[in-house]
């Protein structure tokens, strides 16, 4: 009997939520703690999921499968692969971050804040993890409920309105998904006479080529909205800069990433024949959201919408490297997935962290900042080079790995992504200047108080996982390899 | 012509036989009750319904017939049974507090609602026309009554009024259909006018006939076109009535509906499929469309059971053993569902003043939280969102559509229900975030204690809709057990 990873993967943060329930809402400390430890046993249990992946098999691991609606052949069918286990790695990451995040800001409601975050991590876990069309749905859905629940109660201003909204657009995606995902499995059992929504057994036999085209915008629109790419894009920058800052970190670093995960999980491997056609349509809306969300963040007067603008740019990134049809813009789409996670997480944070003290996030209002908080400016300084692709940091693997496999697939594509390389690193810098250098001009900032050891902590961890991506890629690349070639040879 | 002793094979009947007798015993024990006891009169409908479902389950996979032909004990209308008898249960939950606080506390409540349950035990399980049609009147002449229970409240007794005028105005278009199709056939019982249809499937006083009943059952489960009483009855009704209508009516009347179309005329399919996809349609639209414009929460639950009507009717359309099933399920989840939100808005209420307008449940989270959470879960499921029941009812029907051809009827159905979550998030954002009303936040009149029974109600409820949600399999076993013909 092997260690049942996966389920304990799922089981253990809806455990925690379970015990959350029965500890009075006064014992605030308690809470917090019991949240915490959750996610360090789930980040190690993620850690031992890691030791024990054997790299070089394009084969899924891990794998658990028990009936669960058997009338219609659905599965509790869970397992990991090249393509997602880099996914659970930085969920169970993250989630320590933003528990750890919350734990001065959040002040109110903290039992269901906690219970919240860890009903979303089963549900991003169970998304990454499935492999039953039926299951994947039910979790896609479901994180939907918390996420909105955090922007809904714990964000600003407009809270509402971005919650609202954040539901709405995702779920015109994936209902359709869900009418596609019935086709796909009806059509199949055509063919094999037995009904399954186990994606290995839907693979089985290829899809008719006259229901590719529909099934994969259908489930491209899902996929599309979630990443986003740009046109569906317009939620993410109301949801980004409504939710509380451990949302941000969650929404940026890990639901964005269901989005392009799913386009290679499901899209790719399903309908190779209208990926190859639909391919130029993705790149060149991935390039054009590379390049406006650039600029669109360049303009912007507030902190928190810059880096939300500035996923838009990021995730066009990932989206040309996965459609680039080759090993390093795919292995390269994948790795930036992560540091896209990591640093945008980061950034979120260290946003919050000066909201937390100052309460404002307008450019204007600071200048200056480096000189009271030195040890914050220097992390700033290490997650924007990260998130600009300077060399030794992660980025860098991952956009260089990106631009080769575009290079490859056309120059051209690779000739205008490259221009957001630059741009990022205007927008960004451009900010920096602003924020945190020239002269003190407003003087609530000269008693802005430096880092906590808590705070401190989190982005030390943060910063080790972006130099060690950096310096020593291989690492993380190594077991995505094998996963990558097979779906490269499924797209021949 | 020799005449023939009919088999009154009466343990095929028995559930519906405890539930009158339960009525009788209420309605007797009234007299002798006095007024400070009548709560008791509402536990012995409890003990009267319970012993019905174990009767139910009795008669389970039994697959039998009963008063020649004309009633049937076969799974299909069982497991109807069963989910009336539950609607039935937990509404009685709900109503023994809520009358005491609308100083209606009267015993024959329970006994009306006792006697719905016979009427609509008899047409789920009716196999002849003229059957259905008894058990059509026997549910809606008491719900006639309960609907205008609160008989010093305006609205309450317009909405018994309306009611009972519309009720009798759909009973007089269902009769004449039956005498149209019987002219056809010259048969009442389903299986004999499916067997004339098989011989002459032409004529059109057959389809006259048909379209009658379909006019009939349109009223009774609210289908547009024929659905402008339902807000009113179900706005203006005490909410516990509201509440027992809005599930255990539908239950009832899909259950004939199901039962006349699939077994009856299967034959016309061709002629009625698409026109009752037609239905189908504008009852989700405009159900949901509606529900997004109202502020009283019982007129959005009201529209909300019209879209929920129209989702039900895709399994009818899709047709087979998928399709009834789907139904089956749809409708136990839709029951608890649906019941578990009117129970939370009694709960949530203060005596017998009740938060009718959305607005007024701005904050009460922070009050009542167990409430809150039930009334988010069921408004979730409604609106057909994992892991609840509302979801897999959903998936059941929208994948028998599409298994059966009909997947542009399921996208209808799906986008619409993407339409529902806006209007049933709208309570949720009150409760969870905003900040409570002047008027609703004042602690020194809102009760912060739920009834015991009212909290007991909620608590199957939502313990019913997870589950559901969870662990289908069971549920969807026993929705599979077909008609006996």
């Amino acid at each position: 009997m092997i260690f049942p990873f996966l389920t304990v993967l799922i089981a253990l943060p809806l455990l925690g939520a379970l015990i959350l329930l029965f500890i009075p809402r006064q014992s605030e400390r308690a809470i917090k703690w019991l949240a915490l430890v959750t996610t360090l046993v789930e980040f190690a249990v993620s850690v031992g999921l890691f030791v024990s992946f054997r790299a070089g098999t394009a084969e899924m691991q891990f794998v658990e499968r028990a009936p669960w609606i058997p009338q219609l052949g659905i599965a509790w069918y869970v397992g990991v692969d090249g393509l997602s286990i880099l996914l659970v790695m930085l969920t169970t990451f993250l989630m320590i971050i933003a528990i750890g995040g919350s734990w001065a800001g959040i002040t109110e409601r903290v039992k269901e804040y906690n219970i919240l975050f860890l009903l979303l991590e089963a549900g991003m876990i169970g998304v990454f993890v499935s492999l039953d069309l039926f299951l994947f749905y039910v979790f896609w859905e479901f994180t939907l409920i918390p996420m909105a629940f955090l922007i809904g109660i714990w964000g600003h201003a407009r809270r509402v309105y971005a919650a609202i909204k954040f539901m709405l657009f995702t779920m015109v995606g994936s209902t359709l998904m869900l009418i596609a995902i019935l086709v796909l499995v009806f059509a199949s059992r055509d063919v094999t006479g037995t009904l399954s929504f186990a994606l290995t057994d839907v693979l089985k036999t290829p899809v008719p080529l006259a229901l590719q085209p529909i099934l994969f915008a259908a489930f491209a629109l899902a996929f599309a909205i979630k990443v986003p790419m740009f046109p569906f894009h317009t939620w993410l920058p109301d949801a980004h800069v409504e939710a509380p800052t451990a949302g941000s970190v969650i929404l940026a670093g890990v639901l964005l990433k269901m989005g392009t995960y799913g386009f290679i999980r499901f899209n790719l491997p399903l309908f190779p024949e209208a990926a190859k056609s639909f391919a130029p349509v993705i790149i060149v809306l991935a390039i054009i959201g590379i390049i406006y969300g650039a600029i669109v963040s360049a303009v912007q007067r507030d902190v928190k919408s810059l880096v939300a603008f500035s996923s838009v740019s990021h995730l066009g990134f990932v989206m040309l490297g996965l459609f680039a049809f080759n090993a390093p813009g795919m292995s390269g789409g994948i790795l930036q997935m992560v540091n896209h996670g990591l640093s945008t997480g980061a950034l979120f944070l260290l946003v919050g962290m000066l909201y937390e003290r100052r309460h404002t996030r307008l450019i204007a209002d600071f200048g200056g900042v480096a000189k009271v908080m030195p040890v914050y400016a220097a992390f700033l300084l290490i997650v924007m080079f990260s998130s600009v692709g300077l060399p030794g940091l992660n980025g860098f693997v991952g956009e260089f790995l990106i631009l080769v496999g575009a290079f490859q697939a056309n120059v051209w594509y690779a000739a205008f992504a490259a221009t957001g390389v630059v741009l990022s690193a205007v927008y960004l810098l451009w900010m920096y200047q602003r924020v945190m250098n020239g002269p003190i001009t407003h003087d609530e900032n000269k008693t802005l108080k430096d880092l906590s050891p808590r705070e401190i902590a989190l982005l030390v961890a943060l910063g080790v996982c972006i130099i060690w991506i950096g310096v020593y890629p291989r690492t993380f690349l190594d077991p995505i390899q094998a996963s990558v070639a097979n779906l490269l040879g499924i797209l021949k | 012509m020799s005449l023939s002793v009919p088999d009154l094979n009466l343990r095929i009947v028995v559930p519906a036989l405890i539930v009158s007798i339960t009525a009788l015993v209420v309605l007797l024990g009234e007299l002798v009750t006095p007024a400070a006891r009548k709560r008791w009169l509402g536990y012995t409908s409890l003990i009267g319904l319970l012993i019905a479902v174990g009767a139910t389950f009795g008669l389970w996979d039994a697959h039998a017939t009963a008063f020649g032909g004309m009633i049937a004990a076969d799974n299909f209308g069982l497991f109807l049974t069963l989910v009336i008898l539950l609607g039935a249960l937990l509404s009685v939950l709900l109503s023994v507090d809520f009358l005491r606080a609308h100083q209606v506390e009267h015993g024959e409540y329970y006994m009306l609602v006792l006697s719905a349950v016979v009427g609509m035990i008899v047409m789920a399980t009716a196999t002849d026309l003229i059957v259905i049609f008894l058990g059509l009147e026997l549910l809606s002449l008491p719900l006639y009554i309960l609907a205008a229970f609160k008989r010093e409240d305006g609205p309450s007794l317009e909405a018994g009024l309306k009611y009972f005028l519309l009720g009798a105005f759909s009973s007089a278009f269902f009769l004449y259909g039956i005498a149209f199709v019987f002219g056809a056939t010259g048969a009442t019982n389903l299986t004999k006018i499916a067997a004339a249809i098989a011989k002459n499937p032409s004529g059109d006083l057959l389809l006259v006939g048909a379209g009658l009943l379909l006019v009939g059952f349109a009223f009774k489960v609210a289908l547009v076109p024929f659905h402008w009483w339902t807000p009113d009855v179900y706005a203006g009704a005490p909410t516990a009535v509201t509440a027992f209508m809005s599930v255990a009516v539908k239950a009832a009347a899909f259950g004939a509906f199901f039962r006349a179309f699939f077994v009856a005329l299967p034959g016309l399919a061709m002629d009625w499929r698409a026109l009752v996809a037609l239905i189908a349609v504008l009852t989700m639209t405009l159900g949901n469309v509606a529900a997004l414009l109202q502020s009283n929460i019982k007129r959005m639950l009201a529209y909300s059971s019209i879209a929920h009507a129209g989702y039900i009717l895709v399994a009818l359309v899709a047709m087979g053993a998928q399709g009834s099933s789907s139904a089956l399920f749809y409708l136990l989840a839709y029951t608890l569902t649906n019941l578990g939100a009117f129970g939370a808005v009694i709960a949530l209420s203060d005596g017998a003043r009740e938060r009718l307008e959305i607005g007024d449940y701005a904050g009460a989270a922070q009050k009542q939280p167990f409430a809150a959470a039930a009334l988010t879960i069921c408004l979730l499921s409604l609106a057909g969102f994992p892991p609840f029941a509302g979801f897999v009812g959903k998936f059941l029907i929208f994948s028998a559509a599409v298994e059966t051809g009909w997947a542009w009827l399921a996208v209808i159905g799906v986008l619409n229900s993407l339409v529902s979550v806006y209007f049933y998030l709208r309570p949720v954002v009150q409760m969870y975030m905003t900040e409570a009303q002047p008027g609703w936040d004042g602690s020194a009149t809102l009760t912060t204690r739920i009834a015991p029974l009212v909290a007991l109600a909620l608590a199957i409820a939502v313990v019913g809709v997870l589950a559901l949600g969870l662990f289908p399999t069971p549920a969807i076993a026993l929705a599979t057990g077909g008609f006996v013909r």
